[in-house]
């Protein structure tokens, strides 16, 4: 099983209800997110290239936080998905360091956190919450290994990128461009 | 024109605008742990060397400072920690991939192996103190009879702690300045020069010092052969890279790079050093102070720094 | 290599079958480490559910509220049954937790009163708060008579006081949600098709082939199912044509962005219809069969080619015959979207009636893909005497404008100043969740009514602006916390939604149906008042619809069929459309009648003078207007707006990207606070945007305080729409203040 997201830019308004029902469903305290909005601006008026993307952990399958980090905290669940397992993060931050994304942060009581892909809901079978609240339904979440998945149909028909992809980290979230 | 920007929900702490999780704990963490190794690997080579009665300071005297140092940067490193009653968990498990674990588990065996070092000198550094119980003066023979076995593990051991310094940042690919394989000898190469700088203040041998000046000379070259090299490395990277580069190079942090890292860290006290050799009278404490100053700084240079730069997407 | 420690728990089709595996649930549970005991109890589930509806914008959501049993609300979750947000709530309703949490709060009910020579609030109790108010209220009818009461109201509190004021004697109500927002398109709408467009807004989106909007930013308004349906549309790869100065979000998802010069929309209008009429691109049999007044919006729009139109719009005569003909094409499934905040020229209804004339000449008005016929299920009111009928009503003060189809904010402002004019005199306000200094322009005028005014109460959940004018402020609890009015909305079927409290109110706020109530029992209209708690109201209220509060607790939304047959036409347009002609009117005798101009036209209007940018103000979609800036988990997400300015107004007006500057419009006024530039190719050189709904100056709103600059602030010019009284908002201009102009000694 192989775990991934799929977010159609072409959908996307940036409304930002998936930052908001991920603070609300896993408790990220005000001023912190695991997920955020970026838009990229492309152009001179009048030709220009908008596109809106929610970000988050990307899952990647070479991830170097995990790699970097020193206790094991940071690791790789059946499914692709990443971790931090709390009581055993020492907050040495270079796992923060060490992602690309900047997709980690210090939480509040002391341990490095991120998005988990709702591993709590998703286990029960049901989506994580930012896919399951988002009014554009333009996220998509599913194991890409099971070639009937949504999220494997559409990344068989559609153009899609992932993020820095130079950086090597293999990640599992991908937009539909 | 191009435009990217934050619709919502980042303003984190120590992350946005820019990364600054690591702080001058870190920095200091890493000056103090090359310093160590710098001093520790000198100290168990001249040992090794026989040359324990020409280099008093090196074998004896400035091994003080290398437990000090060690348990200083392991407190400074402790302070950064955010989740420090799992400090423990470190030792739970050794993770080969990262670099953060092996260095916990060398300086869990080099700080020890210092102190014993420093234990088994006791009598002649500190003439005046008696080791009050006997169990500690048995434990000191012990140490005595063992100096042999310390010096061969120090050497590799101080080695890897001397790199693993800069390997702790190089092993980041996700920040471009320090994603380079040069940091690591680079940093063990300061780390080496720093420790000759400490040993040459606390020296009174002349024939020790000069023969650490010449040392230090060769350091400093090589050192500065590194830096040109990284740059050359960054020069001919991608994007990311260049931008990196910038920072030191006609950026934020070029004044303090250039002048206070490599003229006044690196050039002039070669220039110092070079002139000593060639039989000038120079006060010996200039060039050393200012290796030792344009150490740290470095360290905090590439801490900062590195954290700024970052992939483009 | 990655190692993997920890098994995950195999899990079937994710999302699609949800044959989650329960009894694994708990083997998961040992396993793992990294919960905490929040996750657990997230994955337990013992949470309570409790059937709402979204009161953070005028949507109404249904959902429910999830809480503990500390009584903590966790989160809201949309309601699945609900056709007005087919179980997705947008940001604002997600976010609907932080107006419960938001420390800020109206606590207690606050009374002016001097202390030490200084006017200040002081605390007090309901009962004093409400026997001096009922004593007000009393020595102003005496005086005035009831109806010199003004309510100036949004949203449900301001129904129960609605109800209060009409049993009091008076029905001088306004919402600023008719002259200040929808007002124009609800009547072009009525005088061309015969009935209001109404919200939420009957689009097929999901159905529609082209959806055009003029300034409309559907998805930067989250007007929950019409953003859904247009990510369906998006789906189904529907054809966008976006009239707006600034590339919107959803003009960069169009396929055509028409950046039109500001104010000259009506003009594409014109020439839009032309190419539609003069390329025999119109709905035939449907023109011929509802259209009144063809010939003549044949011969009136004869001039107004697309080559006329470009002088004026600055829209090449191509793009606009090109989108003419899109639109054509996927008639009669078209949406020309009526937009909601209209109230932008003065020349506002009649350019509403030209975008209805559009949809005429399309075909679109009750076909699929078009608009639909709504149904809404009629809910009986709970038992009372009949209301007073008080001497003069919102109507008759707002008769200066014919077609003033709701009180008109504008015109109680200007009754509330004495004046010879002044027919209707207004001498004390009720405002009820309406934060007036930030949605009523012309500010100046606003405070000068104020003053006037024998007594003033606010009602709000949030110390808002407005609240600092009040002489007596009464804290509403949130929606979270109280019984509602039922939700009878009118959409493609007919549903009814029930809002019960998930937790008992904060602090000593008071759901406003309590306050209504105790201000009546204490005015002697305990008839009007015939219940002990308002669930004896619901209660009733649902069994005359075959349901019960206690089935509807269960439920939170039901469906209803529908009685008034078909959503659509059917193919032989057998309907009578419900104008004085029964037909589409695209020449209105009526307004022939009162000499204004039976089809829409072009005028210009006033441009900004050199040096100055036209303000054009929008929406965000995480903030509902100014409501939510201080509401914590949405400040989170944005805690200030920002100028947008073209980069080559960013360098002749020298201003770099996030450095602060203050505007200046062009009568002198300068906003309160700095607002950040942002320099982008998104936007005109002739004009500048920001959101709506920041810049509060109120030191009690922590969050949202000094933050941004205020939109309202800098609208002092206001165009008056002749036909019904609105007020025309985007005739303003600014130019930019780098230095401080408070630094000035």
């Amino acid at each position: 099983m192989k775990l991934a997201m799929v977010i159609d830019t072409k959908k996307c308004v940036g409304c930002s209800d998936c930052v908001v029902a991920c603070q609300t469903e896993n408790d990220v305290p005000i001023g912190y997110c695991r997920d955020w909005i970026i838009e990229t601006v492309n152009g001179t008026y009048p030709s220009i290239e908008l596109e809106l993307r929610s970000e988050r952990c990307n899952h990647c399958s070479n991830a170097p936080c995990v790699r970097c980090c020193p206790t094991g905290a940071s690791h790789i669940v059946d499914g692709g998905t990443v971790l931090v397992t709390h009581n055993e993060c020492i907050g040495c931050g270079a796992c923060i360091e060490s992602c690309p994304y900047d997709a980690r942060f210090q939480h509040p009581r002391g341990y490095i956190d991120k998005c988990t892909f709702c591993y709590h809901r998703v286990s029960k079978g049901k989506l994580p919450a930012c896919v399951s609240v988002c009014p554009t339904k333009c996220m998509y979440f599913g194991d890409l290994d099971n070639s009937h998945s949504e999220v494997s149909q559409l990344l068989g028909k559609r153009r899609y990128k992932t993020l820095a992809p130079e950086a090597g980290t293999k990640p599992q979230v991908y937009y539909l461009i | 024109m191009k435009e990217e920007l934050f619709i919502s929900g980042r303003n984190i702490p120590n992350i946005d605008p820019i990364l600054h999780i690591w702080h001058w704990p870190i920095s200091v963490y890493l000056f103090l742990g090359g310093l160590a190794a710098g001093l520790l690997f000198f100290t168990a080579l001249f040992y090794l060397l026989g040359k324990e009665k020409e280099m008093p300071a090196t074998v004896k005297f400035a091994s003080i400072v290398a437990p000090i140092a060690l348990i200083i940067g392991l407190i400074a490193l402790f302070y950064d920690l955010t989740h420090k009653i799992y400090f423990w968990k470190l030792y739970t498990t050794i993770r080969i991939e990262s670099p953060m674990s092996w260095g916990a588990w060398v300086l869990l065996l080099i700080t020890p192996i210092s102190i014993f070092w420093v234990l088994s000198y006791f009598d002649e550094l500190f003439p005046k103190w008696d080791l009050k119980f006997d169990f500690l003066k048995k434990f000191q023979h012990i140490l005595i009879k063992n100096r042999l076995n310390m010096a061969l593990a120090l050497i590799p051991l101080s080695i890897i702690l001397g790199v693993y310094t800069g390997i702790l940042l190089s092993a980041f690919n996700a920040r471009p300045l320090w994603n380079n394989a040069i940091l690591g000898p680079l940093f063990l190469t300061s780390g080496l020069s720093t420790g000759v700088a400490a040993i040459i203040l606390i020296s009174k041998n002349h024939f020790e010092r000069h023969l650490l000046n010449k040392i230090d000379i060769g350091l400093i070259i090589i050192e500065l052969g590194l830096i040109t090299h990284m740059f050359m490395g960054l020069y001919a990277g991608s994007q990311v890279q260049l931008e990196a580069m910038q920072l030191l190079v006609g950026g934020e942090f070029t004044i303090v790079f250039f002048g206070f890292v490599v003229i006044l860290g690196l050039i002039i006290p070669l220039l110092l050093e070079f002139l000593e050799v060639l039989g000038y009278k120079i006060p010996i404490v200039i060039p050393a102070v200012l290796i030792l100053i344009g150490g740290l700084i470095f360290r905090f240079v590439m801490v900062e720094a590195g954290q700024i730069t970052r992939y483009l997407y | 290599m990655v190692s993997s420690r920890r098994k995950f728990i195999k899990i079937s089709a994710l999302g699609l079958g949800g044959a989650a595996v329960s009894a694994s649930v708990f083997n998961f549970l040992d396993e793992s480490t990294y919960l905490d005991e929040l996750v657990y109890s997230k994955v337990l589930e013992n949470y309570r559910k409790t059937a709402t509806y979204c009161e953070v914008c005028f949507w109404k959501c249904a959902g429910w509220i999830y809480s503990d049993e500390n009584n903590n609300v966790k989160k809201i979750i949309g309601n699945d049954n609900d056709f007005q947000c087919y179980g997705r709530l947008c940001p604002r309703g997600t976010g609907g937790v932080g107006m419960y949490t938001d420390p800020d709060r109206l606590k207690t009910p606050l009374i002016r009163d001097i202390v030490n020579g200084k006017e200040t609030f002081r605390e007090a109790s309901w009962e004093e708060a409400l026997t001096l108010v009922a004593s007000k209220m009393q020595a102003v009818k005496e005086k005035h008579g009831a109806e010199s009461i003004a309510l100036i109201k949004h949203g449900e509190p301001g129904g129960h006081f609605e109800h209060l004021l009409k049993a009091f004697g008076s029905e001088t109500v306004a919402e600023p949600a008719f002259a200040q927002c929808r007002g124009p398109r609800e009547v072009g709408f009525k005088l061309t098709m015969g009935s209001w467009v109404g919200s939420p807004e009957p689009t097929d989106i999901r159905d529609s082939k082209c959806l055009v909007l003029i300034g409309s930013h559907l998805g930067e308004n989250m007007h929950n199912t019409q953003v859904q349906e247009m990510a369906d549309a998006i789906d189904r790869g529907a054809t966008f044509i976006t009239v707006d100065p600034r590339l919107s979000t959803v003009a960069s998802k169009s396929k055509y962005w028409l950046p039109i010069k500001p104010s000259t929309d009506i003009a594409l209008l014109l020439s839009w219809m032309h190419v539609l009429i003069y390329e025999n691109l119109y709905d035939k049999e449907y023109v011929e069969k509802f259209g009144l007044g063809f010939d003549q919006l044949k011969e009136h729009v004869r001039t107004f080619t697309p080559e006329w139109a470009y002088g004026i719009t600055t829209i090449e005569p191509d793009v606009i015959r090109k989108t003419a003909r899109e639109m054509a094409d996927a008639a009669p499934a078209v949406i020309v979207h009526p937009g909601r905040h209209v109230t932008w020229y003065g020349d506002d209804s009649q350019r509403s009636r030209a975008i209805a004339i559009l949809n005429g000449l399309l075909g679109s008005w009750g076909r699929r893909g078009g608009f639909y016929f709504k149904e809404a299920l009629k809910v009986p009111d709970f038992p009372q005497p009949p209301y007073p009928k008080p001497k003069w009503t919102w109507k008759e003060l707002s008769s200066r404008y014919p077609y003033a189809e709701m009180g008109i904010t504008n015109e109680v402002i200007r009754s509330s100043i004495p004046a010879d004019d002044v027919e209707y005199p207004v001498k004390a306000w009720i405002v009820a969740a309406c934060n007036l200094p930030v949605s009523i322009p012309n500010k100046n005028l606003l405070l000068k009514a104020i003053d006037s005014l024998e007594f003033m109460i606010v009602v709000d959940t949030m110390p808002m602006e407005v609240t600092g004018y009040a002489d007596v402020v009464l804290p509403e609890c949130t929606y979270l916390e109280r019984w509602g009015s039922i939700r009878s909305s009118a959409n493609r079927e007919p549903s009814i939604a029930l809002r019960a409290p998930a937790i008992r109110p904060l602090y000593d706020s008071k759901p406003a149906w309590w306050m209504a109530k105790q201000l009546g029992e204490k005015l002697g209209l305990h008839d009007y008042f015939n219940y002990n708690d308002y669930t004896e109201v619901l209660d009733w209220q649902f069994k005359q619809v075959g349901t019960s509060l206690e089935e509807m607790q269960k439920l939170g939304v039901k469906n209803y069929p529908r009685k008034t047959g078909s959503l659509f036409m059917n193919d032989d347009l057998d309907f009578n459309f419900p104008t004085k002609s029964g037909k589409i009117e695209f020449y209105s005798e009526e307004l022939a009648a009162i000499g204004q101009p039976p089809m829409p036209v072009y005028t210009p209007h006033p441009e900004p003078e050199k040096g100055y940018y036209r303000l054009n103000y929008g929406r965000a979609p995480m903030h509902t207007f100014s409501r939510t800036a201080n509401n914590p988990n949405l400040n989170d997400l944005m805690d200030e707006n920002t100028v947008w300015v073209n980069p080559k107004v960013a360098k002749i007006e020298v201003l770099k990207a996030d450095q602060y500057v203050w505007l200046k419009n062009q009568d002198g006024i300068i906003s309160s606070f700095p607002i950040k530039v942002r320099v982008t190719e998104r936007i005109r050189f002739d004009s500048v945007y920001m959101v709506h709904g920041f810049g509060h100056d109120n030191q009690k709103l922590t969050n949202a305080h000094g933050k941004g600059a205020c939109d309202t602030q800098l609208i002092t010019s206001v165009s008056i729409d002749p036909l019904m009284g609105g007020t025309g908002m985007r005739g303003n201009s600014v130019t930019f203040l780098t230095e401080n102009p408070y630094n000035i000694a």
